[in-house]
């Protein structure tokens, strides 16, 4: 007869895992010993896996490119009303530039001042290529699927997101950490795939209430046949709202700008 | 208001099939419209320099709809031109740009807000209409909302990257009676705002309007 033949054994079977450690798990209670500040995330996404987390105004995240080859996809909203959400497109435009990099704002469709990045020692983030989804993967590695062994970046937020409630059409376009892609003077798209340093890493600063949705996917137009991923470690920790005499709040006038729209916001 | 479709209006020119729609649109205004599989969209850039924000949806699911990142990712380019297939959020082809006399059309420039305006112009522009209220305009008398509005296509309108990744609107390439042809791979539902903007040069600072054939 087998262990888990009847409640008693399987109960016995599946508390004898407690404490196993692999790499791509939370850390409970959060905890981390080179954050800045309480920690309230502790976790190591997996290669081709995703997270969600609400954040409170003024945390850090930290995301760790801990062996040089994560593709961190990210998504953003609006706690109290999700239907406000990080726009790409807004992001390039109004701060008159396509690359993403330290003192970097990411701007919501309402105007609004969402994350801002601290720090960046990485250098090669991508606002123009997107995620992959199940097409894209299915012709490049064979299959593209949540259940097989290449997920999509796209069906990675769709889980993210609904678990927040949110769904499909909520998956909006989205920022590549991690990965670089170049515009030619031609138009092209040049990616940088590395490969890269460990241990690269950004910072950012939530600047209001927000659900991020990661997804730990190859980049989309990463040029290798095998699945090149790898874990991505996720730290946040609690901070202060941006004052007033923050440097990245008063770097540019459009910025300026959208911190005080933000700031209008919380004005209750 | 419909433009007379007469035999020798140059606009028409090289359309196959029956003319099924052909209207002008007003400057500063929505337009919302049908497009089947199989059928051809020509936008006619009348007076020159208009940006057309343009959506579009799957007609059978509206949770499906066009995607600028996948669209440039499939082409390694930023730029549509001709040849250019418009994907959507699900990797399919919803249009394919089967002619066009502008060198290129922008995706990356997004549409104007209210919101976004009073942090590239100020808040005095806050009053001011916009490119998303036309498409809200148009879309929440179907159903649709502010879950639909994603990255859009601008026809007409030039956004150069440079090698520092410095990017804007500047000013425009096209001219009076260029013109783009669409041709549908499924069937679509077309979202189009008429820019209004007129604090920089995507529409020469002087919202003009526009001529939408559909033949086939």
């Amino acid at each position: 007869m087998s262990g888990t033949a009847d409640p008693y054994g399987a109960q016995a079977h599946a508390r004898a895992m407690a404490g196993t450690k692999v790499e791509a798990m939370p850390t409970l209670p959060a905890a981390a010993d080179d954050a800045s500040g309480p920690v309230v995330w502790e976790e190591t996404v997996a290669a081709g896996g995703y997270a969600s987390r609400r954040l409170a105004r003024g945390a850090r995240l930290r995301l760790i490119d801990l062996s040089g080859d994560s593709c961190v996809s990210m998504l953003v909203f609006n706690v109290e009303n999700p239907l406000e959400r990080l726009n790409v497109a807004d992001t390039v435009k109004v701060q008159w530039n396509g690359y993403l990099g330290q003192g970097r704002l990411l701007l919501s469709d309402m105007g609004r001042v969402m994350m801002t990045i601290l720090t960046d020692t990485a250098g090669t983030h991508d606002a123009f290529c997107g995620a992959s989804n199940e097409a894209s993967n299915a012709r490049k590695y064979g299959d593209g699927k949540n259940y097989g062994a290449h997920p999509n970046a796209r069906d990675r937020f769709m889980l993210g997101a609904a678990k927040h409630g949110l769904g499909r059409k909520d998956v909006h376009p989205c920022i590549n950490w991690f990965k670089g892609v170049r515009v030619e003077e031609d138009g092209a798209t040049t990616p940088d795939i590395g490969p890269f340093d460990e241990g690269r890493e950004i910072v950012l600063r939530a600047e209001m209430d927000v659900i991020v949705v990661l997804a730990n996917c190859p980049h989309v137009l990463d040029p290798r046949d095998d699945y090149s991923v790898t874990p991505v470690r996720a730290t946040a920790w609690r901070g202060e709202v941006t004052p007033a005499d923050d440097d990245a709040r008063n770097a540019t006038p459009e910025g300026l700008r959208a911190f005080l729209n933000t700031e209008d916001y919380y004005a209750r | 208001m419909h433009a007379d479709a007469a035999h020798s209006d140059a606009a028409l020119a090289g359309l196959s099939g029956a003319i099924l729609h052909d209207e002008i649109v007003p400057a500063r205004a929505p337009w919302l419209h049908r497009v089947n599989k199989g059928q051809t969209l020509r936008i006619v850039d009348l007076e020159g320099n208009q940006a057309v924000d343009f959506l579009m949806y799957a007609a059978g699911d509206d949770a499906e709809r066009y995607s600028a990142q996948d669209t440039i990712t499939a082409q390694a380019n930023i730029f549509l031109r001709t040849g250019t297939v418009l994907l959507s959020n699900e990797g399919r082809a919803m249009m394919t740009i089967t002619g066009t006399n502008v060198d290129y059309h922008d995706t990356i420039g997004g549409a104007c807000s209210c919101e976004s305006n009073t942090l590239r112009y100020g808040h005095h522009t806050k009053a001011q209409h916009a490119c998303v209220d036309n498409f809200l305009d148009a879309n929440v008398r179907v159903g649709r909302g502010k879950r639909d509005m994603v990255s859009n296509i601008n026809f007409f309108m030039n956004v150069p990257v440079e090698p520092d990744g410095a990017l804007g609107i500047v000013d425009g390439i096209s001219a009076p009676g260029l013109t783009v042809d669409l041709r549908a791979e499924m069937d679509v539902d077309v979202v189009v705002s008429n820019c209004p903007q007129i604090n920089n040069p995507c529409n020469g600072f002087n919202p003009t309007p526009v001529r939408m054939i559909v033949a086939g």
